[in-house]
């Protein structure tokens, strides 16, 4: 599945998308966010604080304990600020 | 009749406005929203999700059509750098009735700033750049018109 990121999440990671094969037992966005932050690093910046992350699946709004079976594209950002 | 554009360029209200006119309803209400120079802020640049950014934007306005009677609807926001002064956002709606073109805009902006996947980040005068949070008060005025 590909994975987005978006402001400073991005910017904290270095990249603004991925591919990634998670293993079994990486269920929803929360327990991705847990096996990308022990990469250490950026991910582990970027997901240290989960009230300040918000998700898409295939560019739906979800919260962070949506399964992520299916999902093609993920995407990973902070409460969005536009208007 | 449902306009929904994210654009780099600038627009014109007036333009929008006359549009949303044309359509015959007698009541039109909009809401521009313009970048502050706030505390040295000289640049926002604003990023979006381009894959989801107009659909959650149709989803918006379809929304507001299904609320109230509405004739016409306009969503414009802008993306990339600006300057302050610049205008940033236009919302408009038109209806045959007053109340209803008021309250679809306002809806139209409270549910545009927690519902689309914008993110502004703000450079200043002395080079701090920071990303701008999300306010609760936005959340507040959101939750206002249910889900």
């Amino acid at each position: 599945m590909d994975i987005l990121y978006f402001a400073w999440v991005r910017e904290a990671i270095g990249r603004d998308a991925e591919t990634v094969d998670p293993p079994v037992g990486v269920e929803t966005i929360a327990d991705l966010l847990d096996w990308l932050a022990a990469r250490g690093g950026g991910y582990a910046e970027a997901f240290e604080d989960r009230k300040r992350l918000r998700a898409a699946i295939d560019q739906d709004f979800v919260g962070l304990d949506a399964v992520i079976a299916g999902a093609r594209e993920i995407a990973i950002f902070p409460p969005v600020t536009g208007g | 009749m449902r306009d929904v554009r994210v654009q780099r360029e600038a627009f014109d209200p007036g333009v929008e406005l006359a549009r949303l006119e044309a359509l015959g309803g007698g009541a039109v209400a909009s809401f521009t929203g313009l970048v502050r120079g706030d505390g040295g802020m000289i640049e926002m640049t604003l990023d979006h999700y381009p894959a989801m950014t107009l659909a959650a934007l149709e989803r918006i306005a379809a929304d507001a059509e299904r609320r109230w009677p509405l004739l016409g609807t306009i969503v414009v926001h802008r993306v990339g750098p600006l300057e302050p002064g610049d205008r940033i956002v236009f919302v408009g709606a038109a209806s045959s009735r007053r109340a209803a073109a008021l309250e679809a805009c306002a809806f139209l902006i409270d549910w545009l700033k927690t519902k689309a996947p914008f993110w502004k980040r703000e450079r200043f005068v002395d080079g701090r750049a920071c990303w701008v949070e999300a306010k609760a008060d936005d959340e507040a005025a959101a939750e206002r018109w249910g889900s």
